[in-house]
């Protein structure tokens, strides 16, 4: 029985990972052709493993090296969502540039199958293994238009930077393991709570954290991201700056809510200072950046650090407003990189913010929905990204963290000059040569949707995503 | 007695052999010296008891990394000489960097204590299964999933070295069985008379 137990816990993780080898196959038996069946093939096993990770029952399972609960699973859904969209997103721009294959979406597939093996760590070990499962897809994503000398760099850079990092966490990992002899999270908080807290075990916890916070590239250890954002083709940059910072932000929130809460004292310094740096760089660094992708990349530093204040807060409340700023950030990221990926002329990807100038004109509705996510990111009421910022603020302020609330603020209104000029070039600048029409079917609809739910489905009906937010953060403060 | 030869044999050779791996001028025979090292600190390990790691270490460091090695040694064209330009130059810091290194290794071996806890549990013997059966014993019940999540890595590994690196060539020439075989007499064989001295010109 309890063997059964297992496998009905992990069924997503088990499914996803079938459905990669069985597509991988259909792709290699029908060579290039197959690329659009086994994509949408890939869409659709996501969207069966959201279903089937909404029917999972609460639990631990092989060992306590895997859990399920209600934030896991509201996590996992988010990591699929996103993924989904990605693939959706990518054909377009795979065709133009004559790299369209099957393994593509496979990769995206396995890369999502690392994510849901991460947010359901529950020890150390399944924690790397899942982030590397996750990381190493990733990096041949990015290398994927392997002819572009820029994509090979980005990828390259990834890699390197990225395997830093991961050493870093497995030292981390290693000092943890030694200093409080287990790797596992129940076993790990169980030890802290006796008040048996080795100073070994907090440099671990240092190092664990310098390593997660690579992934979602908050500073500072940011480096890497405008590179690579900007190298690595655009559907793979939208996939970047959505799936994995849900996965790696979930990683952090599990690791430091459950094993490591009886060290608060400890990693609220730490988060406190991340998400300082990270507002505040974000902020300034994106102000003379003249590539969107660029801009992109730095408006993620910025988010990242405003989640990252959530959390610090190290309440319910706190984690609360980090599921809601990840929903949200969601739904503004992608929108964007759709009207990004749009951005073509006489069949050539163009990138630049001047590109967008006079956009207004030529293409109202797609202005007028980069102006929602433009606005909803720099934080403007009734927008969604204004109450995702509102909720982190007053998580941080509850809990005491006047100082850093305060630069965090501070910090946002820097950062709604960048997003307000773009939508100033776009309304307000001489017309620049238009856009190849009409848009893509898919990327209307995506971009459509995610504008309706910046504005006005989630500020109007806030109340079923702010009750599964709730339901998600209140795993940690009532015993699972 | 003989176990205490052994193990002074087999420790002799690997500490030479490593030595040579180092100080041999011809790069490809640096990597036979690695492997030989390799050999003989798997006789190491079994003469601890630790079979399953000496078979690994043969397994895995000579049939694949030590290959690997090899292959890249020869492939790249190294310059052994200008290799050993510098050699002299650096010679006083890389002393004192592996002298520091050295000297840091003895202040933490000096001051090395074994908590009470864990020499307990050195000398335990946990039981008569020898260590390849309980090494799978744990894999393949507690750490199953880790297992299966560590074959999906290296499945993910192996496509992206695949996808990163096969183009398909145009213009290849490949041999077609069914081509080969449905060939008829008639398509492949002209008879033609010639006369002594004249050839053929088609």
């Amino acid at each position: 029985m309890d063997g059964l137990h297992n496998w009905t816990l992990a069924a997503p993780e088990i499914f996803l990972a079938a459905a990669a080898m069985i597509l991988l196959m259909i792709g290699v038996y029908r060579g290039e052709r197959g690329a659009d069946l086994v994509s949408s093939l890939c869409v659709a096993s996501l969207g069966i493993a959201i279903f089937l990770v909404l029917r999972l029952e609460h639990g631990t399972a092989y060992h306590e090296l895997f859990l399920v609960d209600a934030f896991t699973k509201m996590m996992k859904v988010l990591s699929l969502l996103a993924a989904g969209i990605a693939i959706v997103m990518s054909r377009s721009y795979f065709v133009l540039v004559g790299v369209w294959r099957f393994e593509f979406p496979v990769l995206v597939l396995l890369a999502t199958l690392g994510m849901l093996v991460m947010i359901s760590a529950n020890d150390l070990m399944t924690l790397y293994l899942g982030l590397e499962m996750q990381s190493l897809a990733l990096y041949v994503t990015a290398a994927f238009q392997r002819d572009s000398e820029r994509s090979t760099e980005a990828g390259l850079k990834y890699f390197v930077l990225s395997s830093v990092a991961s050493g870093m966490l497995l030292y981390g990992a290693s000092l943890v393991y030694g200093f409080a002899g287990t790797t596992s999270f129940p076993g790990l908080a169980r030890g802290f709570l006796a008040g048996d807290v080795a100073t070994g075990a907090i440099i671990g916890l240092v190092f664990v954290l310098a390593g997660l916070v690579f992934k979602i590239s908050a500073v500072p250890f940011h480096m890497w991201t405008p590179d690579v954002y900007e190298g690595a083709p655009t559907p793979v940059t939208a996939l970047f700056s959505v799936a994995p910072k849900i996965a790696a932000m979930s990683l952090i929130v599990s690791v430091v809510m459950g094993p490591f809460r009886p060290l608060l004292a400890q990693w609220q310094q730490i988060l406190v200072a991340v998400a300082v740096l990270s507002t505040i760089w974000g902020a300034i660094a994106a102000l003379r950046q003249e590539n969107i992708k660029r801009l992109m990349a730095y408006s993620s530093i910025a988010n990242m650090g405003y989640v990252v204040l959530g959390l610090a807060a190290g309440t319910e409340e706190g984690v609360r407003s980090v599921v809601i700023y990840m929903i949200i950030y969601l739904a503004m990221n992608v929108g964007t990189f759709a009207v990004i990926l749009s951005m073509r002329r006489k069949g050539v990807m163009v990138e630049r913010i001047s590109d967008l100038s006079g956009l207004a004109q030529r293409q109202p509705m797609m202005a007028l929905a980069l102006l929602l996510f433009m606005f909803s990111m720099a934080g403007i009421p009734p927008l969604a990204g204004f109450f995702a910022k509102l909720n982190v603020f007053l998580a941080a302020i509850n809990a005491g963290l006047y100082v850093a609330a305060t630069i965090a603020v501070l910090a946002s209104v820097v950062g709604a000059y960048y997003y307000v000029r773009i939508v100033k070039v776009m309304y307000f600048d001489d017309p620049a040569e238009a856009f190849d029409r009409p848009v893509e079917r898919d990327m209307a609809v995506v971009m459509l949707a995610t504008a309706l739910f910046v504005f006005p489905v989630f500020p109007v009906f806030q109340a079923p995503f702010m009750n599964g937010a709730q339901a998600a953060a209140k795993t940690f403060f009532s015993g699972r | 007695m003989i176990h205490a030869l052994a193990f002074y044999v087999f420790a002799a050779v690997t500490v030479v052999s490593a030595f040579m791996v180092i100080s041999a001028r011809n790069p490809v025979h640096s990597v036979l010296y690695l492997i030989l090292a390799f050999f003989n600190s798997a006789a190491l390990f079994l003469l601890m008891g630790a079979e399953f790691i000496a078979m690994i270490l043969v397994i895995v460091y000579v049939g694949a990394v030590a290959v690997l090695f090899l292959f890249v040694v020869m492939m790249l064209d190294i310059n052994i000489a200008e290799l050993r330009q510098g050699f002299l130059k650096y010679l006083p810091i890389g002393a004192a960097v592996g002298i520091a290194l050295f000297a840091e290794i003895l202040l933490a071996l000096g001051a090395w204590s074994v908590s009470p806890v864990a020499a307990g549990s050195l000398r335990a013997k946990v039981s008569d299964v020898p260590n390849t059966e309980a090494l799978g014993r744990l894999i393949y019940t507690d750490y199953m999933f880790l297992f299966q999540a560590a074959g999906m890595v290296l499945l993910i590994a192996m496509i992206g070295a695949i996808v990163l690196t096969l183009r398909t060539r145009p213009g290849v020439r490949r041999q077609k069985i069914a081509a080969q075989i449905g060939r008829r007499r008639e398509e492949a064989v002209v008879l033609v008379k010639t006369r002594v001295g004249e050839g053929v010109s088609s």
